[in-house]
């Protein structure tokens, strides 16, 4: 084994660095099993109080925005709603350009290939405003396409299943080309079904990526029957035990998926197989 | 490219439709619609238009307060960069220099990428509090910290909030990197240094520099663009402004101050700046670094 340092000091250093990062989340997850009063006279709780169910279900089924007309759960519904569009819309959508981008003799594929690429250096943030004014000539505003459309529109899967394309030796088209297959079937017989790990890579990335989205949602939403979780944060009203719970309840989708699915997302971005 | 290709028929037009009729509706037109905001003016009442050639870019640069924005950018950008990069690093060689549960440190360090910037900075929020922060309260008998005060402090506290999550995202990268390093390389170079940390600046860190490249465009790239949701629940721009980044400055006079040409321009310099970095990227450093 090569070593530069001993295994405890090793040890130690990453004991440190995961206390760094579950402290602040323990800290106010106990904080939120207890009542307000408690955090307001006496801070920050380490240890869990007894109000766990209580202010859960609080938040989750009554509390809601700044006019009441939507509860947390609606947000959360909202939110997943949105973040399963987006990766299905990008994902589906990146996989096809990809196909093309790599196995297709294309009359202008370099024009093309500028065309698509180029746009990850715009992200949404420089180009808000008219994306808002877009929507709202296209009527979308206020609705779950709004929320789901601009986000979507990202090359950035499509530069990932580029990738990965061009690793399949070509003996898999040479075959299938001899089995008589068409571009159709090609694709969906070998290429999808082979892009399975970086389809679930991409779908998680797309998923926490239009989960977390927080400005493009305040602009697109005016009524709050759309309000999103992560927008929705600031936005709420109530005792601040009640924030504290819904904080650690929005964090927990795009959290579990990444631990759960880690493993995909890994070998996914990473393209090791 | 492929050596066996299929040969363009008319299939090709419906992959590619969705992904293209997104990116032309959605992405092409605004950015077309960005730049007639920046070189045309509007009257007061929004029904005539006017073109002012660079006026509106001229208008930004005489605007203290977008230099200010600039300035902070770049130091945020820089610092997020280093922080992030150097504790990421860190952790990244233990987890690889470990044994035994090398799969559990990835999994307790790699989840917080996974939480939203808005998220993390009204969490920061409760740790800053004048009231119950314990982070404010320990700054300030420390050095009376006191960031709706104090221009450094706020730096601080948006330093802190910005690079807590950002950390994963590091360690995942540079674990990756330092993984696909290969053993036989670095066992021969045991041979040769005996010294362990001269060992990994000279043999492992010049391996990990397409790494620690990319990392340096992602950590620029979120400081520039996802720290929005950070600032916007923590600081606001506290104490007068100067903890805005030039995305934040932007969105704020588009929406607050409805003025869509000094918006518009001013997302043009984003654009450029992030063309220049791009560029620069390309160009330059990936001519040097060493490949393995």
């Amino acid at each position: 084994m090569i070593r530069y340092f001993s295994s405890n000091f090793s040890h130690l250093i990453l004991l440190i660095g995961i206390f760094i990062m579950i402290i602040p989340v323990w800290l106010i997850f106990a904080s939120s099993t207890h009542t307000a009063s408690i955090i307001n006279t006496q801070g920050l709780q380490f240890f869990l109080g007894d109000k766990f169910l209580e202010n859960y279900t609080k938040v989750l089924l009554y509390e809601g925005g700044f006019f009441k007309e939507i509860t947390a759960l609606k947000m959360f519904l909202n939110s997943f709603l949105m973040a399963t569009g987006v990766a299905f819309l990008s994902v589906i959508s990146s996989l096809m350009t990809a196909y093309v981008l790599v196995y297709f003799r294309v009359k202008y594929a370099t024009l093309l290939f500028w065309i698509i690429f180029i746009t990850i250096l715009v992200p949404l943030e420089l180009r808000i405003f008219p994306t808002y004014s877009v929507m709202s000539t296209l009527n979308l505003v206020n609705s779950y396409w709004g929320l789901i459309i601009p986000i979507s529109a990202s090359a950035i899967a499509t530069l990932f299943f580029r990738q990965f394309y061009k690793t399949i030796p070509d003996e898999l088209l040479e075959s299938a080309k001899l089995d008589g297959a068409n571009t159709w079937r090609f694709f969906i017989d070998f290429l999808v079904p082979l892009s399975k790990t970086m389809i679930v890579a991409m779908f998680i990335f797309m998923f926490v990526f239009g989960y977390n989205q927080y400005l493009w949602p305040i602009l697109v939403t005016s009524s709050e029957q759309y309000w999103t979780v992560v927008m929705g944060l600031k936005m709420m009203s109530g005792s601040i035990v009640n924030k504290f719970a819904f904080v650690i309840m929005s964090m927990i989708p795009p959290v579990l998926i990444i631990i759960v699915l880690q493993k995909y997302f890994i070998k996914g971005i990473f393209q090791d197989k | 490219m492929k050596k066996v290709q299929f040969k363009s028929n008319y299939s090709q037009y419906f992959f590619l439709a969705p992904q293209l009729g997104i990116l032309l509706i959605f992405l092409y037109w605004p950015i077309i619609q960005t730049f007639r905001d920046a070189f045309t003016m509007q009257d007061a009442f929004g029904f005539g238009r006017q073109f002012v050639w660079f006026d509106n870019f001229l208008f930004i640069f005489d605007d203290p307060a977008y230099l200010i924005a600039f300035k902070f950018t770049i130091i945020y950008s820089f610092v997020i960069t280093l922080v992030t990069g150097a504790i990421g690093l860190i952790l990244a060689v233990q987890a690889n220099n470990v044994m035994h549960g090398k799969s559990a440190y990835k999994t307790l360090l790699i989840w917080p990428y996974a939480i939203a910037p808005a998220v993390v900075g009204v969490m920061a929020n409760y740790f800053f509090s004048e009231r119950f922060g314990l982070l404010y309260h320990l700054f300030n008998d420390l050095w009376g910290f006191n960031w709706y005060e104090s221009v450094f402090d706020s730096y601080i506290y948006l330093i802190i909030a910005g690079s807590w999550k950002q950390i994963s995202a590091n360690f995942i990268f540079f674990l990756a990197g330092l993984q696909a390093i290969q053993k036989s390389v670095i066992e021969a170079s045991i041979i040769d240094c005996k010294s362990s940390l001269r060992r990994f600046w000279t043999i492992t860190f010049p391996l990990l520099m397409p790494t620690t490249f990319f990392l340096i465009i992602i950590n620029i790239t979120y400081a520039f663009f996802d720290t929005f949701g950070i600032i916007d629940t923590t600081t606001i721009g506290a104490p007068s402004g100067e903890t805005r980044t030039l995305v934040y400055k932007a969105y704020m006079d588009g929406f607050r101050g409805l003025d869509l040409g000094s918006a518009g321009a001013q997302s043009i310099m984003m654009m450029l700046i992030v063309l220049v970095i791009t560029i620069f990227q390309f160009r330059y450093i990936e001519g040097k670094i060493h490949y393995n």
